[in-house]
């Protein structure tokens, strides 16, 4: 593939097991549908594709004949929906305001999760977050739902709030002003895109740092002695799925529970 | 290890910045976000409401049902212990009357046998005088043949017939009746 490979190819040329190293190419494999074209479906964009339509489907089929005393499986599905609702939504939002932003709460929450879950799913083995789109669509999505709902509940007091911090000595907001802008209506949709792909990004390259060094240190061409040292490669690469599946659940809540946050400074009368 | 990661970004085609998206990329992250949002926005949220509100429904219906159950409890024993106070008051009627009343017909008893007993004294009584008269009157004829057969025995004289004689007699025992009642 690249100059590295055919470097690494010839240091083990006797079993022709070759160390595949992690790189930036991993994000973006090959076009498979529609190359060339804005649709352009690569092996990402499918697991995208194939775990929104398992979304679709538990969603539709778990709440399709919803009865008051729920069984098992809607049982869980209330209970997942239920975390989104009364510990992030109604918590920050109370009642009313959680209502209204429920959806998107809740959209954000699913598609996060199940797209990051994708990345220790055998067979998938990368995150369908790990490339900037969907953070950054829902970091937007995000950013026009708080600076809409501050605009639409009282647009002075939101823009007094966001730039002008009530018990600040007005000189003081030379200084003031300018920070506040920047961490609210830059930064913010920043690190919410960023915190999720970099962490995504990261645990991808570190499993298949792992699985690939583990894969080599007992296949290729290498000495007893360090090829035990593959024992540790793979245990770390075990104990790292395991990590990202808390880390896969860990975004997806944090990037809900941050846009909630934003709403509720946002709808606040003042703080 | 990590020289092959530098080695990597050394690739020959220029390499792609990961923070710069794809237009591919941001046209498959906005449709599974329309899915997604319609999903939940327009299906399962709702649907999911409407089985929380029918659920509160039915409890907050339980609950009222239960109240009502419970009042009409409350109702069912209240009315329960009137009758049975009425039904208790009534006994307790209807023992004082029948006390009264036993009380009534001893006494007419106790009336009753009282007269009967004297009734049947009173008749025991006039027979035994009636018989005490007719033994008198059989003694005294007796009596006042023997005497007679005796002293015509005596005197040697048949005087049985004799009309003096008899009134004598009487007369006799009269005399010994009248002694006999002033002792």
């Amino acid at each position: 593939m690249t100059a590295s490979s055919a470097l690494l190819a010839a240091e083990s040329e006797s079993t022709g097991v070759q160390f595949h190293a992690p790189s930036i190419w991993e994000f973006y494999p090959e076009a498979i549908l529609f190359a060339d074209t804005p649709f352009e479906m690569n092996r990402i964009m499918i697991i995208r594709m194939i775990m929104i339509a398992v979304l679709v489907l538990v969603f539709w089929l778990g709440t399709r004949r919803m009865t008051v005393v729920p069984g098992r499986f809607q049982g869980l599905i209330e209970m997942s929906l239920d975390l989104v609702r009364v510990s992030i939504a109604e918590d920050l939002l109370g009642k009313k305001d959680g209502r209204r932003f429920l959806p998107l709460l809740t959209t954000i929450f699913f598609l996060v999760l199940f797209l990051n879950i994708t990345g220790i799913v055998p067979g998938f083995n990368i995150a369908g977050t790990s490339v900037i789109g969907i953070s950054l669509v829902l970091a937007v999505a995000s950013y026009i739902a708080f600076i809409y709902a501050g605009l639409r509940k009282h647009p002075a007091a939101f823009v007094r709030n966001a730039l002008f911090p009530p018990g600040v000595p007005p000189a003081f907001y030379i200084v003031v002003t300018p920070i506040e802008f920047i961490s609210t209506f830059v930064l913010r949709p920043v690190t919410l895109t960023l915190r999720l792909l970099m962490n995504m990004v990261v645990g991808h390259l570190l499993l298949v740092l792992m699985f690939a060094g583990t894969h080599f240190l007992f296949f290729g061409d290498t000495a007893w002695a360090v090829k035990s040292l593959g024992l540790g490669t793979l245990a770390f690469g075990i104990v790292f799925s395991l990590f990202e599946i808390l880390v896969a659940v860990l975004q997806a809540y944090v990037f809900t529970l941050l846009t909630a946050v934003y709403l509720q400074l946002a709808l606040a009368e003042e703080h | 290890m990590l020289n092959a990661l530098v080695w990597a970004s050394e690739a020959t085609e220029p390499t792609p910045n990961p923070l710069i998206p794809a237009v591919y990329d941001i046209v498959w992250s906005v449709i599974p976000f329309a899915i997604v949002l319609f999903l939940f926005w327009k299906i399962v949220l709702p649907r999911m409401q409407a089985t929380l509100d029918e659920r509160a429904e039915k409890i907050e219906g339980g609950i009222a049902l239960a109240e009502n159950a419970q009042a009409e409890a409350q109702a069912a024993l209240e009315q329960y212990n009137q009758l049975l106070a009425e039904a208790r008051a009534e006994a307790a009627d209807i023992r004082d009357k029948a006390r009264a009343e036993g009380g009534v017909i001893l006494a007419e008893l106790r009336d009753q046998a009282t007269a009967d007993a004297q009734a049947i004294t009173a008749k025991a009584h006039a027979t035994i005088e009636a018989e005490r008269l007719a033994a008198i009157q059989s003694l005294r004829a007796e009596v006042g043949t023997l005497a007679l057969d005796l002293a015509g025995r005596v005197i040697g004289e048949h005087v049985a017939d004799d009309k003096k004689a008899s009134a004598l007699v009487d007369r006799y025992l009269a005399d010994l009746e009248s002694t006999g009642k002033k002792k």
